[in-house]
């Protein structure tokens, strides 16, 4: 393995597992933030419980995420020094407003977590409130960093080097919209159906329990919307993918020549050697539709790119139809799921819902990795597309597998961890005796706070 | 290069952020060094304390450190560049630990109390708070010592091990860890609930307070030879016995503070104290950031970057200090005066 090769995976395998705790910790606290007000609204003591036992979830996740994310802003000096002394001055903004919503989210969790006793119910809520926004916008300034890296902007290129530096133009990148809303999506969907499949699987065991019940309908609220939108705002951000970067389009859709009313390929295996796909199918037209909204346009194939420039075609490709099919199955457990929330009835006589949720519950994830797969490999061989080139921007120093292994045994004992720790909560969740014995009694519960 | 006082603003933030990673992270770390060193009849409440109180903030003050990357690799991105390469193995050691001490005292608030398993969590969780600091001061001891430097022709050894692994940059590991448990053990002097458990703290304390002395001593002794242009500052700068003399009776305020009970007064000397060091360290270093060749105005970003990180980070900070006075305010036991409940966040779901 050389030592690029062993950067760039060290760099994938921390972000891969960063983004899931990302994810998590930008849709959770919308979760809990619903079930509280609920709760503070009809006082049924199981929409407490649920967001109790999702900030517990959420407190491990995020913790998790936090020290992942330190990891991450150092490797992007250890193994991409090149990269940072180009791009510190120009896209440092965003990192520096994402270090405050950081902060933010930092210090609002830690109200919320320990200070459920500790000051008013609405102060409470409003820092639950405070977490999610922060959480959110934390997502949004790094991934307008990384919309940069895609559509560099605010800078003008002598000999190498940038001057004229504009840090605000940067900001305003055309990628900066199109990445952030999807991501944002991303991120609801994914929270919201790893919820729902959890609460759904617990509800197939014990179809009477009130408290998965309430914890579906809750995760099933986030996730629909964001399901149903999520291919609109996957459009837009092809058809800007299709203006900026042909490489990586073509690459999405192994469009090795040049074509008008390009047809979109669902499926194939691409042979970048003898630059054709088999077993495909294709439909007619529809590649240049999501590029251009036009049925009829010409796409630029590979063929427009010199060879050595060319991304990973087969894992681009690979990776873009696993995020599309995952986004179908998303939406078709959304739809469902909406006309089961519409008939206001038993969630779990829907069997057969119940248990589309349960396979779709890590689809959302499998989903936001496979972009960022689609994203990233997709620009190779550029780390600022167009500009500086991954290898040109690699730590001279050696022995990199070393870090590459550590790290990433690292993650796998942390997920491992992680997914122990879990288990352990959500198979804690009361059952419905227990909870009768626990609540019946009662009919005013306690004032918290 | 940026006009005045651009890049000096920018330098006295990130100095700000690296004083506040100290004083808070700082005495996060150094709790769990104390976790890892509980003993006599209180172990436990000692080492329930110590969760208690880092529990809801180490993560808010964590986020320091983050402050500083970023501020570096805005403001200062050759300097952020090189100490990346030059610091390499320093600095993912040290990661390596922030990763294991966050997620492991994570993970045993979260998991049950009472098993092997916890307890695992625990050591790991103080075994990582022990590391850590050691780590960072090495790192920052080794940039004093001019360790970093662009790697040329050297052999691997020489570029990237013996910059570091040096007796001046273990000797600035060991005093910052000393600082780092002093503090902690200071500060958990006001947040114990009973004067037995905060006699168990000021014990520490003094200490590690005493042990600084000697500490820094050595240090200063090394840097003679190992980072000649800090020592000459420190000794001969106009500004150098001011500073000694502030450091010093901070120090001896804490010290006589701690010894006549007066907790408060002790932890305030002893922040002031933290901080001195701190500051006179980059006093010492002015105005390079990497000694001895890269100043802070070579390795500082254009004008326009600077202006507008100057102006993020005063807009940040009017939004930020409020929300951390919060925080502060409802889990302050002096703010609160009622005990903590004794077994975490989740006590109430039981
Ligand atoms: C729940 C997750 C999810 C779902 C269902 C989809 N995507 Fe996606 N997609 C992502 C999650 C994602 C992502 C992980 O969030 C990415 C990576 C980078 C980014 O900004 O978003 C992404 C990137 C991404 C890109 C590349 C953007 C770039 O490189 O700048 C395109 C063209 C699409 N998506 C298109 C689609 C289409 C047409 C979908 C139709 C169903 C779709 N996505 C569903
Ligand atoms: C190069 C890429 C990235 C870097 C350098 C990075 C850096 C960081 C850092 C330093 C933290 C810790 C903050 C703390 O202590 O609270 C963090 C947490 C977080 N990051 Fe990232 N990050 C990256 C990618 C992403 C992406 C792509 C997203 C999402 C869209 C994201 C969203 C978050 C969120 C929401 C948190 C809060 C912690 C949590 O909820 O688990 N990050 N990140
Ligand atoms: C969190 C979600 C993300 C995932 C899962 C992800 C995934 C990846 C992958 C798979 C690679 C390796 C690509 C290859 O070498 O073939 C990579 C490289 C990289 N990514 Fe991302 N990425 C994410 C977000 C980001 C963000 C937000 C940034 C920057 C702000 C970023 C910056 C980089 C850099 C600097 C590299 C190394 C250079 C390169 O290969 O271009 N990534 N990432």
């Amino acid at each position: 393995m050389t030592d690029l090769l062993a950067a760039r995976s060290q760099m994938a395998v921390s972000l891969a597992f960063h983004i899931v705790f990302a994810v998590i910790g930008i849709g959770m606290p919308v979760l809990m933030v619903i079930a509280e007000r609920r709760w503070q609204t009809t006082r049924d003591p199981h929409y407490l419980e649920l967001a109790r036992r999702w900030a517990k979830g959420t407190a491990i996740l995020f913790a998790v995420g936090a020290v992942s994310g330190t990891v991450l802003s150092f490797e992007l000096g250890l193994l991409w020094p090149g990269f940072m002394e180009f791009a510190g001055p120009i896209i440092g903004m965003p990192f520096s407003l994402e270090g405050f919503a950081f902060f933010m989210e930092a210090i609002f969790l830690g109200i919320y977590l320990y200070g459920w006793d500790r000051i008013s119910e609405r102060a409470h809520l409003w820092a639950g409130v405070l977490v999610a926004v922060s959480g959110a916008l934390s997502g949004v300034f790094v991934v307008i960093a990384n919309a940069w890296m895609n559509a560099p902007t605010g800078f003008t290129l002598v000999n190498g080097l940038a001057t004229a530096i504009d840090p605000v133009q940067a900001l305003r990148t055309p990628a900066a919209f199109p990445q952030t809303l999807h991501m944002t999506l991303a991120a609801y969907a994914a929270t919201g159906f790893g919820a729902a499949g959890i609460h759904a699987a617990m509800l197939l065991r014990q179809p009477a329990n009130a408290f998965h019940q309430r914890g579906l309908r809750v995760a099933l609220l986030m996730a629909i919307p964001a399901a149903l939108l999520q291919p609109l705002s996957g459009h837009h951000a092809a058809g800007f993918v299709a203006a900026t970067q042909p490489a990586k389009f073509a690459a999405m859709e192994s469009l090795f020549e040049t074509q008008a009313a390009a047809p979109l390929l669902i499926g194939g295996w691409p042979d970048p050697v003898r630059r054709e796909v088999r077993y495909g199918l294709e439909i007619p037209g529809a590649l240049s539709f999501l590029a251009t909204n036009d049925f009829g346009a010409t796409v630029p194939g590979l063929d427009r790119v010199p060879r050595q420039d060319w991304p990973n075609v087969r894992v681009t490709h690979l990776a873009f139809q696993v995020m599309v099919g995952c986004g179908m199955l998303m939406i078709l457990a959304g739809l469902l799921g909406w006309r089961a929330l519409a008939q206001r009835g038993d969630l779990a006589q829907h069997r057969r819902l119940l248990q589309l949720l349960v396979i779709a519950t890590p689809m959302g994830f499998v989903a936001t990795e496979a972009g960022w797969i689609v994203t990233e490999v997709g620009r190779q061989p550029w780390i600022i597309q167009g500009v500086l080139r991954t290898a040109d921007a690699v730590t001279p120093m050696p022995g990199l597998i070393v870090p590459f292994l550590g790290f990433t045994a690292l993650y796998v004992l942390l997920a491992v961890a992680v997914v122990w720790l879990l288990r352990r909560q959500i198979l804690g969740a009361p059952d419905t005796t227990e909870w009768r014995r626990r609540h019946e009694p009662i009919t005013q519960p306690a004032r918290h706070g | 290069m940026a006009e005045w006082p651009l890049v000096e603003l920018t330098a006295v933030a990130c100095l700000a952020a690296m004083t506040a990673y100290v004083l808070f992270a700082g005495a996060d770390f150094g709790g769990g060094v104390w976790d890892l060193f509980a003993t006599g009849p209180r172990a436990k409440a000692q080492r329930g304390l110590i969760a208690d109180t880092i529990g809801p903030i180490w993560e808010a003050n964590h986020v320091w450190l983050i402050l500083v990357v970023v501020i570096l690799f805005t403001g200062f991105p050759k300097a952020y560049a090189r100490v990346s390469v030059s610091l390499h193995i320093p600095l993912t050691l040290m990661l390596v630990g922030v990763v294991l001490r966050g997620s492991a005292f994570t993970f045993r608030s979260y998991d049950r109390r009472d098993d092997e398993i916890q307890r695992r969590w625990g050591l790991v969780f103080a075994v990582a708070s022990l590391v850590t600091p050691l780590l960072l001061g090495v790192t920052a001891g080794a940039v004093a010592a001019g360790g970093v430097a662009p790697p040329g022709t050297r052999s691997f050894a020489a570029a990237y091990i013996t910059p570091w692994l040096a007796p001046f940059p273990i000797a600035i590991g060991v005093l910052t860890l000393l600082l780092f448990a002093f503090l902690a053990a200071v500060y958990l002097t006001v947040e114990a609930p009973n004067a037995a458990l905060a006699g168990d703290f000021r014990a520490r304390a003094l200490g590690a307070g005493l042990l600084l002395f000697p500490g820094a001593a050595v240090a200063l002794y090394l840097a003679r030879n190992d980072s000649p242009w800090v020592f000459t500052e420190l000794t001969g700068a106009s500004w150098a016995p001011v500073l000694h003399l502030l450091t010093g009776s901070a120090a001896v305020s804490a010290l006589v503070a701690l010894w006549r009970r007066h907790y408060r007064i002790a932890r305030t000397a002893a922040a002031v104290q933290t901080a001195l060091i701190v500051v006179g360290w980059a006093m010492a270093q002015w105005p390079y950031i990497l000694p001895p060749t890269l100043s802070v105005y070579d390795a500082a970003a254009p004008t326009a970057t600077l202006t507008l990180l100057v102006g993020a980070l005063a807009a940040g900070a009017v939004l930020l200090l409020p929300a951390l006075a919060y925080l502060f305010a409802i889990f302050g036991r002096s703010a609160n005066g009622e005990p903590r409940s004794a077994s975490g966040p989740d006590s109430h779901a039981r």
